[in-house]
């Protein structure tokens, strides 16, 4: 693992964190905005820059939190570790109608 | 807070701006031929063509004047020459611009042709250009220097990193006593609630909430949500995965100070502070609006890397996207992609940025003034007659 910072997350809390730089899998550093903690995390594929990993293992139709709010609806079970994107994850404003 | 070395060109009305452009303006796009013609033959007048300006009607009639004159009356504006098809919109535009007291001459087109109006203008504009040559920069303050905030082609950086930023700008302009714009309203979908619950009073808020409303009701008239239109492609690229995700990123720019008012578009504000403003999100559009309601400078967080500039609104982008800083830097004015290394703090990056924002008042160009972006976008309600 490269001790570089490997993720931000906005907040204690947030269910998901944002990769800093292109990450692979494995343990990887994860920093808070929020405070000074900061943990060791597994995640489970690569996450390039930008994208979002689970930091908690999520059921489906649960709601997903960054900012400390919800930003929207799992399709079905993440994993901790996994990447978070549309391929998982939905607008719960927005939806694609009947 | 005191004066620090700011100085700017002080209108006759008061107003303060930080550029001295004479522009050659279009009432109506049949008169784009004459404005660039004219600005042709007056190198160093600004030529501000755009698509519309005909058989329009109503409130969409209404906002495209706001804009039209809202653009000559801006303060970074010294001097217009207006050029329109007929005479009577034209005196329109320019009687609302000349008052500000700024040197305003207007032509059209019909019964002289394209060819008398462009030597006519060019004699005029060149006359004014001369004399705009000789106002002077005077000190000013931070709280007379209007600024506009509006981010494009987010991804998870801005709200990270370049948001947050600005968001440190934004805070320390409102107290220094200065006004801010932002506005975005489809943008803010998901993150609703925390605007709201900024505004001051609940006239604001009931204002806000009734443009929020209308946004979504205009949407969902049209039979459609805005799925796959936003978030647009590019932040999804970029990783961000839902318009509430979006939304939040957006919202971190607008620091955290009070909302002090929710302004129709183009409507210059009347109260200091943090103010909304109805905005379509797409960039040029937006910041035509800002810049037609009297802001000067606009600060633009980007991920992807927006391009976008403004013909009369100095523009500075901020980002904390890596790769977009290395792979287009040449539209970059701030690189803070170090807070994502946590190589320093919030505070320094708010520190960097209030120094770029002095320089660019007191005249250094930004990146997109020195590669010629020029956007300028008429917000168009719905279709012509």
């Amino acid at each position: 693992m490269s001790d570089e910072l490997a993720f931000l997350a906005h907040q204690q809390g947030d269910s998901v964190a944002v990769a800093v730089r292109d990450v692979e899998a494995g343990k990887a550093r994860l920093a808070y905005l929020d405070s000074e903690d900061q943990i060791e995390i597994v995640t489970r594929e690569a996450i390039p820059l930008g994208h979002k990993v689970a930091l908690v293992s999520i059921p489906a139709e649960a709601s997903i939190v960054e900012y400390g709010e919800i930003i929207g609806s799992s399709r079905g079970q993440i994993e901790a570790g996994e990447l978070v994107h549309i391929h998982n994850i939905r607008s719960n404003r927005w939806q694609i109608k009947a | 807070m005191a004066n620090q070395g700011l100085t700017g060109y002080r209108r006759a009305n008061g107003a303060v701006g930080i550029r001295n452009y004479v522009v050659i303006l279009a009432v109506d796009d049949l008169s784009n031929a004459a404005v660039e013609g004219i600005a042709a033959l007056v190198p160093g007048t600004i030529a501000i063509p755009h698509a519309y300006g005909r058989l329009q009607f109503g409130e969409d009639l209404e906002l495209t004047f706001r804009t039209l004159i809202g653009t000559g009356a801006n303060p970074n504006v010294a001097a217009v020459v207006v050029v329109g098809i007929e005479p009577s919109w034209t005196d329109r535009v320019a009687d609302g611009i000349a008052l500000t007291q700024k040197p305003v001459e207007r032509l059209s087109i019909e019964r002289n042709g394209d060819l008398n109006t462009i030597a006519q203008g060019a004699r005029i504009a060149a006359r004014l250009l001369q004399d705009a040559s000789e106002i002077q920069r005077t000190p000013v303050e931070r709280s007379e220097v209007m600024m506009s905030i509006k981010c494009g082609e987010s991804d998870t950086t801005s709200g990270l990193g370049a948001c947050p930023t600005t968001s440190q700008a934004v805070d320390r302009t409102v107290l220094a006593g200065g006004t801010v714009l932002f506005g975005e309203t489809t943008e803010l979908t998901g993150g609703e609630h925390l605007i709201a619950n900024r505004c001051v009073n609940d006239a604001v808020k009931d204002k806000f909430m009734a443009f929020f409303n209308d946004y979504l009701a205009t949407v969902e008239a049209q039979g459609v949500d805005l799925l796959g239109s936003q978030p647009t492609q590019g932040n999804i690229r970029g990783g961000l995965s839902t318009i509430e995700e979006k939304a939040m990123g957006n919202i971190a720019k607008t620091g955290s100070v009070p909302v002090v008012d929710a302004l129709e578009p183009a409507v210059a504000p009347s109260v200091p502070g943090l103010n909304f403003m109805d905005t379509s999100s797409a960039a040029a559009e937006c910041i035509t609006l800002m810049a037609a309601a009297g802001a000067v400078i606009h600060l633009f967080p980007t991920g992807q890397g927006n391009i976008i500039g403004n013909p009369i609104e100095p523009v500075i982008k901020i980002t904390a996207n890596p790769l977009t800083a290395s792979t287009m830097g040449e539209h970059i004015d701030l690189d803070v992609s170090g807070l994502l290394r946590r190589d320093y703090g919030l505070k320094e990056a708010g520190d960097q940025l209030m120094e770029l924002i002095d320089r660019t008042i007191n005249g250094r160009l930004t990146a997109a003034e020195a590669i010629g972006h020029k956007e300028f976008v008429i917000t168009k309600l719905y279709r012509s007659a």
